[in-house]
């Protein structure tokens, strides 16, 4: 049987009621990974020898009666996250070869909670992209259409997940890589507030937007993950202390007499007619379940992605200066002396986006360009902010399409870097303001695509989230496809 | 036209945490290479930085006791450039918003007080070590230093000479020794100086172009180094030339300070907030905690050393240079009663014979109490002045209390005067020749006949009396 196709809770069900073993899990995913990952690409590395070590293990766990919350689940992690042995490369030539000695926080809580790691996903270099095209390590494809990207950079983790090649998966979202490739492969991608789960581990991108998410098969799924990622971590400082709820207890619930933002600049000319069709079926279904839905304004939207484009690459421009060749990774075999190693080791070690977006985040930090850039950006970054505050005093969620279009052809858009830019337009706003959002399954263009609806909320609402995503999901008429591969 | 030097001070302080300032890796000094390291000071992908405590109390302690204002919410910023032994291409360091501001230090020179302002106070992580092999094509980096802690105390260009440069360096470097927040190291570098130097005509506001110089590892070295600078640049400007902005190394064997790089070649760092860490917020209470735990600081001590001990200023210098020898002074005059006696025993035979045998205070072989029972025994006369400096030399090498060598070694002063006064008869018997030149006018012979008695008794005789009795006789005579 294709257990590899059930989704968390499912499975958790049949492995204690002793219907159904890790080991029978695992193998069916690695049977359906051996038999698509040439086509989809989702992995850059595979774990197998060591997942079906863990799959017995949470077997006898499991009959001990010691079953965690993920005992047993297969569970793929995007190769941003640092695995103790196992090398994690960030999708980068530089870190061909990198093994960490240590594990992220949220791969040590995963392991804790029993589960199985199956491999590591396939990602933008050092997540810069939308699309999952620069990655060293090749191309990952749209499970729906094999000629189409699956979203970026998390496009593994979502597409893996589509595909059946996991049963659910850890990515990161600097601004939107998470809720984009989710919506784009029909799959549930969240992103927590800023400080909810720790980034201890992640290889850092624009470490004050960076965060660590699930991508699941359904809501449900994305609160019992939330569950084991979430909580303050004292090797991260900017780990919030906050209590964290049990997820799970959102789902299920009514959303009677919420007010959903409906923001006017998300609704803009542009969009793709199937998706804006598709969100407005969604507010009319939230209506049907006693859900008020209000015309808002985010005045400063039209700002986002340049202040992205200023923030995050600066950001990025320091983080990547470890990758010199002196201590480990890629090093240049012919550098003369210490100024030509670096030179020669980062320019073959880094794709050419990540390059260029290391020379944008160096320029806008520049003396005499400080001020007019990473400075202004900041205070714009302020008032995004701000738009989202007085936002949250009228309503309790924000609904907006997750992208403006449904996935496009591999090479549409990779030598345009600005329409590139432009394709996470609806998701940067939430990493900026440092607000949870969640993308979920809304529906199909004609040509059998999948869209996602986004929505968001305060700072720690993600309870908020899990609620509306799930009372949205089960009273949606939208019929559950699969991806004929 | 007469010129003004004008000097600023930049003071790097390694702070004596027992870790580093973002991870649990030990800062001992002098382990072998790369191995008080870890992911987090290695900058290895991923990992993230956590502030230990420990370096902002320590930080303001020394911005508390060099009169700052302390900041309630100061914030991290990252300084970016490339070197193999700086991990993450970045140091975490403090900029736009430090911890400490607005401070002075006040120095005496030559009992004339001036006050130097203190701009900043900031922390900061330190980098690793690069070994530079001649011989070899291959360079080394060690990088157990990498992340130590450090603070960086930034002077305003108040200093006007070297003579006022070198006090304020030695407040500083005293006041963080007294602190024990720093153990003051210059050569092992866990106190460094870099220096801003500037000349002008004399009377003119506006500041001069100024050159920076680094790698003075000693006082004598930023003596000698600003010295040379103010110089330098004397001579060009009287020759109508111009100073050039830049980075200058002094180079200790030739003497001389050398160009590193122009102004042109300056880093630009990027600096900018650094993400990965949190605001560092100061409530009064915690302030206030540290405040408490403050020592008596050497400039107060000293003073109060004048004023409850009445010994001179320069003593009052002296005794202070440590808290340790402070604490061992205070002892003694405490025990014996006598402070100006206690002061000459402590800076005197004391310091010698521990600065002969480089031992710290603590080390001493003679206590406080010790020392003053060989004080005591002078008072009461039991043995004299003479004897004591034989005594205390025993004590040091033995460690044996001070009575119980003089019994022992027959050190008692003898102050008999019947047996004192037949000894003197048998000194001028024994010296008939220079009786007689006293007698024809060579009065200066009357210490001869004290130095003769003296000897006679081994030093035992009381001089006192000696005197008394040689006074005596020789009128007679």
């Amino acid at each position: 049987m294709e257990f590899n196709r059930l989704t968390i809770h499912e499975l958790q069900k049949k492995l204690r009621d002793g219907s159904l073993t890790s080991v029978e899990i695992t193998e069916s995913v690695y049977r359906r990974i051996a038999s698509v990952e040439e086509k989809v690409h989702s992995y850059i590395t595979l774990m197998e020898e060591s997942a079906i070590w863990q799959a017995r293990e949470a077997d006898r766990r499991i009959k001990e009666g010691k079953a965690g919350e993920l005992t047993g689940i297969p569970i793929a992690l995007k190769d941003i996250l640092c695995t103790e042995g196992v090398r994690t490369t960030c999708g980068s030539r530089i870190l061909e070869n990198f093994i960490p000695p240590y594990d992220a926080t949220v791969v040590s809580k995963l392991k804790d909670a029993g589960a199985v790691l199956v491999g590591k996903t396939n990602m933008d270099e050092f997540a810069m992209g939308s699309s999952t095209e620069t990655s060293w390590f090749g191309i990952t494809k749209n499970p729906w259409d094999l000629e189409r990207i699956p979203g970026g950079s998390s496009g593994g983790s979502a597409a893996a997940v589509a595909a059946d090649e996991c049963i659910a998966s850890l990515g990161t979202d600097t601004g939107g890589s998470i809720r984009q490739p989710a919506a784009l492969c029909g799959v549930v991608g969240m992103k927590p507030t800023y400080g909810r789960v720790s980034r201890f581990g992640m290889v850092a991108f624009a470490s004050s937007l960076d965060q660590i998410g699930p991508v699941t098969k359904d809501v449900e799924d994305c609160a019992i993950m939330m569950n084991v990622i979430s909580g303050h971590d004292i090797n991260e400082s900017t780990s919030v202390p906050a209590e964290v709820p049990d997820y799970t207890k959102f789902i299920s619930r009514d959303i009677r007499g919420w007010t959903v933002g409906i923001p006017g600049e998300y609704f803009i000319e542009g969009i793709d007619p199937e998706i804006k069709a598709a969100a407005d079926e969604t507010i009319k279904i939230l209506e049907g379940l006693g859900a008020k839905c209000l015309e808002i304004s985010l005045p400063h939207t039209e700002y986002c992605v340049a202040v992205y484009y200023i923030i995050a690459p600066s950001e990025a421009s320091s983080n990547l200066a470890r990758y010199d060749g002196v201590r480990y990774g890629f090093r240049t075999r012919d550098g003369e002396n210490l100024l030509d190693m670096y030179k020669k080791t980062r320019s073959s070690g880094f794709g050419a986006e990540v390059k260029r977006r290391i020379m944008l985040g160096t320029h806008s930090l520049s003396s005499g360009y400080y001020d007019a850039y990473y400075k202004k950006a900041s205070q714009v970054r302020a008032l995004i902010r701000d738009d989202f505050d007085k936002a949250f005093k009228k309503c309790d969620v924000i609904l907006t399409p997750t992208t403006p279009a449904p996935a496009f052809r591999i090479g549409e858009k990779l030598d345009d870097p600005l329409q590139m830019y432009l394709f996470d337009i609806f998701t940067l706003s939430t990493n900026l303001a440092g607000i949870p959002g969640i993308s979920v399954p809304c529906g199909y263009t004609k040509s059998g695509l999948p869209i996602g609806v986004q929505f968001m909320a305060n700072h720690f609402e993600e309870g908020k989230l899990l609620q509306i995503a799930s009372a949205y999901e089960k009273n949606s008429t939208i019929e559950r496809r699969r991806p004929n591969l | 036209m007469e010129y003004e030097p004008v000097i600023g001070l930049e003071v790097h302080a390694q702070l004596l945490t027992k870790t580093k300032i973002f991870c649990g890796c030990s800062t001992r000094f002098g382990e072998a290479p790369n191995s008080n390291t870890c992911p987090v000071c290695l900058g290895m992908p991923g990992v993230l930085p956590v502030l230990n405590k420990k370096v902002v109390e320590y930080a303001m302690k020394m911005a508390i006791a060099t009169h700052c204002r302390v900041n309630g919410t100061s914030t991290w910023a990252r300084k970016n450039y490339f070197y193999p032994d700086l991990p993450k291409g970045y140091q975490i360091t403090q900029f736009a918003h430090p911890i400490a501001e607005a401070g002075y230090v006040d120095v005496e020179i030559d009992g004339a007080k001036k006050r130097i302002g203190i701009t900043r106070i900031h922390m900061e992580e330190d980098a690793g070590k690069s070994i530079h092999d001649e011989s070899s094509p291959s360079s080394y980096v060690d990088l157990n230093r990498a992340g130590v802690p450090l603070i960086e105390i930034v002077s305003e260009p108040d200093m006007r000479n070297t003579d006022e440069a070198v006090h304020y360096l030695r407040r500083l470097h005293e006041i963080l020794v007294y602190l024990e927040i720093c153990d003051g190291n210059m050569e092992e570098g866990s106190f460094r100086c870099d220096a801003n130097v500037s000349l002008r005509p004399k009377g003119q506001l506006k500041l001069g172009t100024r050159s920076e110089l680094k790698n003075m590892n000693s006082f004598r070295n930023v003596q000698h180094a600003l010295e040379y600078e103010i110089q330098r640049q004397r001579a060009i400007l009287e020759k109508g030339g111009r100073v050039v902005q830049e980075t200058r190394l002094w180079d200790v064997p030739q003497g001389v300070t050398h160009s590193m790089r122009g102004k042109e070649e300056a880093h630009d760092y990027r600096y900018f907030p650094e993400p990965d860490l949190v605001p560092v917020v100061i409530s009064d209470t915690w302030k206030e905690e540290i405040e408490n735990t403050l020592p008596e600081l050497p400039m107060e001590k000293r003073e109060r050393f004048v004023e409850q001990y009445g010994i001179p200023s320069y003593d009052a210098g002296v005794l202070t240079a440590s808290r340790d020898l402070a604490d061992y002074y205070e002892e003694t005059a405490r025990l014996c009663g006598k402070p100006k006696t206690a002061s000459n025993w402590v800076m005197g035979d004391f310091l010698a014979y521990l600065n002969e045998e480089k031992l710290e205070i603590t080390e001493s072989p003679v206590t406080p109490q010790r020392l003053v029972d060989l004080i005591d025994m002078i008072e009461d006369g039991t043995i004299s002045g003479k004897i004591a400096k034989e005594v205390f030399e025993d004590m040091w090498e033995s460690g044996k209390n001070p009575r119980e060598i003089v019994e022992k070694r027959g050190l008692v002063q003898i102050t008999d005067t019947a047996e004192l006064e037949k000894i003197v008869e048998e000194v001028l018997e024994a010296n008939q020749k220079q009786l007689e030149q006293y007698r024809s006018g060579k009065n200066q012979l009357f210490g001869f006949f004290v130095g003769q008695t003296m000897k006679a008794t081994r030093g035992k005789a009381n001089p006192k009396i000696v005197n008394e009795l040689l006074e005596k006789k020789l009128s007679i005579l």
